[in-house]
């Protein structure tokens, strides 16, 4: 009579107890260290690639002229602005000449008075020399002594220095006034090509020394970007290859370009090689100078060789290879490696051929011991 | 025996307990072993510090950047490699994830510092602007980030690489890292532009471009945090990390001196946080099964004086008692287990590392515990009058 209840009960008990049992049977097995490691596996191709460098640099003029006086002195006026072009022989602004122009008008006097002790020596050279002919005629005739013919001369002889250096000195002080000309004239400051003012760094006013630039100029049509390569992956970056320029402000937009030189001086410090790379078409509107840009360099095609994803690469005792499953065995096979894209694809020089099967990514790091379970993609990733 | 039910459900409620003391158990263990795969994942026979910190996990360490090469050229290094870590916010475009940013020399997958597997993508192939990060942060391929000023592309997803904090790594190029772990916010910048030009001692109106040098200078940033050193087979690490500190007069731990500061000395105190709370769980669970035990033989204390009344030996009702406590303490551990395996470790925030042998040894603290307990209630069982069967 009580039987059958209890039978119930028994079936009841196992059909909890033993779905619950098989659940950590599962557990105990299927997670944790014991469980085997998900690993995606992919398949050495033929492939060629085409390797790229990629580098980042600023852009630049090629040639910037900073224009300021030749002597120290206070800026009078600056008619430019930054952002304007300007044309080849114009004057930018002008330099304040102080006391100048006083000392032009000095000289002027000076000049004058130069040339009134000119005539004046003159004057002088013409009498002494009308009177030692005089004296000449006399002492033919026998009327006046040696001596006096002989002073005469002299007197002719000290005129005609006087003259000399009358004549020189009237040039001196014209050369004196040429050069207060010249720098009348030089406190104008004026273009030297046609360009751009990127930068006004005094204004009305201020005093500036000798050299300091006042305003500063580019050519527009020579930006260039100096671009920055790390040495490990400047390999086969040379003038004329055709470059891809993306600038920070326009993600996705590509500029095309090319290398103009890489530059024989690297930097030792970053353990950078510098280039230069140069627009095809200068951007319109310009971009500024000093904007971030990033360049891609595509090298020419190579041919095609057994290529694995950089993901396989593992370093496992000293050596580079890859884990490589064959008959559901795994096994860490050396590998030497050519050269690499940018889409991570690297060329198998040695170790691998065609075909065969090598770990792409896995959930653990792998050993020799470890149980692989294939599968399309590691779970967890979100495709 | 209605009660049959009841303790299938008293076991699994226990189960949960148990459950959650396995997983302390576990959150341990994940500790220890975040702190054991950040050095995994580096690669490294040898970290080379700044002389006299316990850099670069467990303080902070500077270095020149160009140190590494001096230690590359001792006998025994075969691959020298210059690292940083920040941990910081990454951005994304919606909110951020706090992360262990990674500075990686450039190089060839293997180099010291590298992320060593990949789930997904690649490994980072340009000198700038690439991320791979832990699948733990959330991004996905092809996610835009943020770090400092500057934009990243994840290009490669891995797995289990974090901190020994459990942040996620993300992993960028070393020079991009440099300027991160320097680069201050952009008003930041202006003010110390300007504190430098209203110092008379920079700003010299004779010296024109003296503030422009002042300035570049000001905005470099020389340093790593530390040098990955892989020794070549043959050598003992311990021999060449004793050249490098007597002749390069710097810090350098070896694999086992890293793991004792990291286990030791930076997680030492969350720990013995765990570790008590892995105490009182245990004192708890072995309360509430003597607990049980007791109340339901109580509850039976009338079958019992029956069962005495009729000669049956002490030993089989020992033996009883015994078998409900410890059948009791049986599916409370396949509970436990269970819902520690698929419900704690996947929710848990921090990594949870479930090791069959902690469960071997729960398994036989369980049963102990369920033994013991067992006891009061023998006990009590033991003392019942025969003549209750026949009285009230």
């Amino acid at each position: 009579m009580k039987k059958l209840p209890f039978q119930k009960r028994t079936l009841a008990l196992i059909a909890v107890l033993f779905p619950l049992l098989a659940l950590f049977v599962y557990v105990a097995l299927r997670s944790g260290p014991l469980a085997p490691v998900s690993v995606v596996l992919a398949t050495v191709e033929n492939k060629s690639i085409s390797p790229k460098l990629f580098g980042i640099g600023t852009i630049e003029a090629r040639y910037t002229y900073k224009i300021g006086p030749t002597f120290a002195g206070r800026v009078k006026r600056l008619d430019v602005h930054v952002g304007e072009r300007v044309k080849a022989g114009q004057v930018l602004g002008e330099m304040d000449p102080v006391d100048l122009d006083e000392r032009i008008r000095a000289q002027d006097a000076t000049l004058k008075r130069a040339n009134a002790q000119l005539n004046e020596a003159q004057a002088r050279k013409d009498y002494a020399q009308t009177q030692a002919l005089r004296y000449e005629q006399l002492l033919k005739a026998r009327s006046t002594s040696e001596e006096v013919v002989a002073t005469k001369q002299q007197d002719l002889l000290v005129a005609k220095a006087g003259l000399t250096a009358a004549r020189e000195e009237l040039s001196r002080v014209r050369a004196e006034r040429e050069a207060l000309e010249a720098q009348r004239s030089n406190l104008s400051l004026v273009a030297p090509v046609d360009g751009l003012v990127v930068s006004r760094d005094a204004d009305p006013g201020t005093t500036v020394v000798a050299g300091q630039a006042v305003v500063e100029l580019i050519d527009p049509s020579t930006l260039w970007v100096n671009v920055r390569f790390d040495q490990i992956r400047a390999r086969g970056l040379a003038a004329g290859l055709s470059a891809q320029i993306t600038l920070r402000s326009q993600a996705g937009e590509l500029q095309a370009g090319r290398v103009l030189r890489v530059e024989p001086l690297a930097d030792a410090v970053t353990e950078e090689t510098l280039a230069k790379v140069v627009f095809d078409q200068i951007p319109d509107p310009l971009p500024p100078i000093g904007e971030l840009a990033e360049i891609t360099i595509t090298l020419p095609t190579l041919a095609a060789t057994p290529v694995v994803p950089n993901a396989a690469i593992h370093h496992k005792d000293s050596r580079l290879g890859v884990w490589q499953v064959t008959n559901g065995d795994l096994r860490f096979t050396a590998v030497s490696l050519g050269i690499t894209d940018l889409e991570g694809r690297v060329q198998i020089r040695e170790g691998l051929k065609l075909g065969d099967q090598v770990v792409a990514y896995s959930e653990n790091a792998l050993n020799e011991h470890s149980r692989i379970h294939v599968v399309d993609h590691i779970p967890g990733v979100t495709q | 025996m209605h009660s049959w039910g009841k303790f299938v459900f008293t076991g699994m409620g226990l189960g949960l307990l148990i459950g959650i003391t396995l997983s302390m158990a576990g959150i341990y263990r994940g500790m220890v072993d975040d702190a054991k795969v950040l050095l995994d994942n580096s690669g490294a026979d040898l970290w080379v510090v700044q002389k006299d910190t316990l850099g670069p996990y467990a303080e902070s360490s500077s270095l020149y950047d160009d140190i590494w090469r001096g230690i590359r050229g001792m006998p025994g290094v075969e691959r020298a490699a210059n690292i940083t870590y920040l941990t910081m916010q990454v951005g994304k475009q919606d909110g951020d994830v706090r992360a262990m940013v990674t500075g990686v020399t450039p190089g060839e997958p293997g180099t010291p510092g590298w992320p060593p597997y990949l789930v997904a993508g690649r490994q980072i192939t340009r000198s700038h602007y690439e991320a791979v990060a832990d699948i733990a942060s959330g991004f996905k391929l092809g996610d835009r980030i943020q770090i400092r000023r500057n934009h990243y592309t994840i290009v490669g997803l891995t797995r289990r690489m974090v901190s020994s904090n459990g942040d996620p790594m993300v992993f960028i190029p070393l020079k991009d890292a440099q300027e991160a772990q320097f680069l201050k916010d952009n008003d930041a910048i202006r003010e110390q532009r300007r504190r430098t030009a209203e110092n008379p001692a920079f700003n010299r109106p004779g010296v024109p471009g003296l503030l422009d040098a002042v300035i570049a200078s000001q905005s470099t940033n020389p340093y790593v945090n530390a040098v990955l050193v892989r020794v070549e087979p043959g050598h003992a690490p311990e021999e060449i990390a004793e050249s490098i500190r007597r002749w390069k007069r710097l810090t350098v731990y070896t694999r086992s001196q890293m793991e004792e500061i990291l286990v030791g000395k930076l997680i030492a105190t969350s720990a013995r946080q765990i570790f008590m709370f892995l105490v009182i769980l245990s004192i708890v669970s072995s309360a509430i099964v003597a607990f049980i035990i007791y109340t339901l033989t109580l509850g039976k204390i009338r079958e019992i004086a029956v069962l005495k009344l009729i000669g049956t030996k002490n030993r089989t009702i020992v033996g009883l008692i015994m078998q409900q406590s410890i059948a009791l303490g049986l599916i409370g551990f396949v509970v436990g287990k269970i819902s520690a395996t698929l419900l704690m470790a996947p929710i848990f925030p921090k990594y949870v590392l479930l090791q069959p042998l902690d469960s071997v040894m729960g398994f036989i603290a369980v049963v102990m515990i369920c033994v013991l307990s067992s006891i009061i209630a023998i006990r009590a069982a033991l003392r019942v009058d025969p003549a209750e069967a026949i009285g009230g």
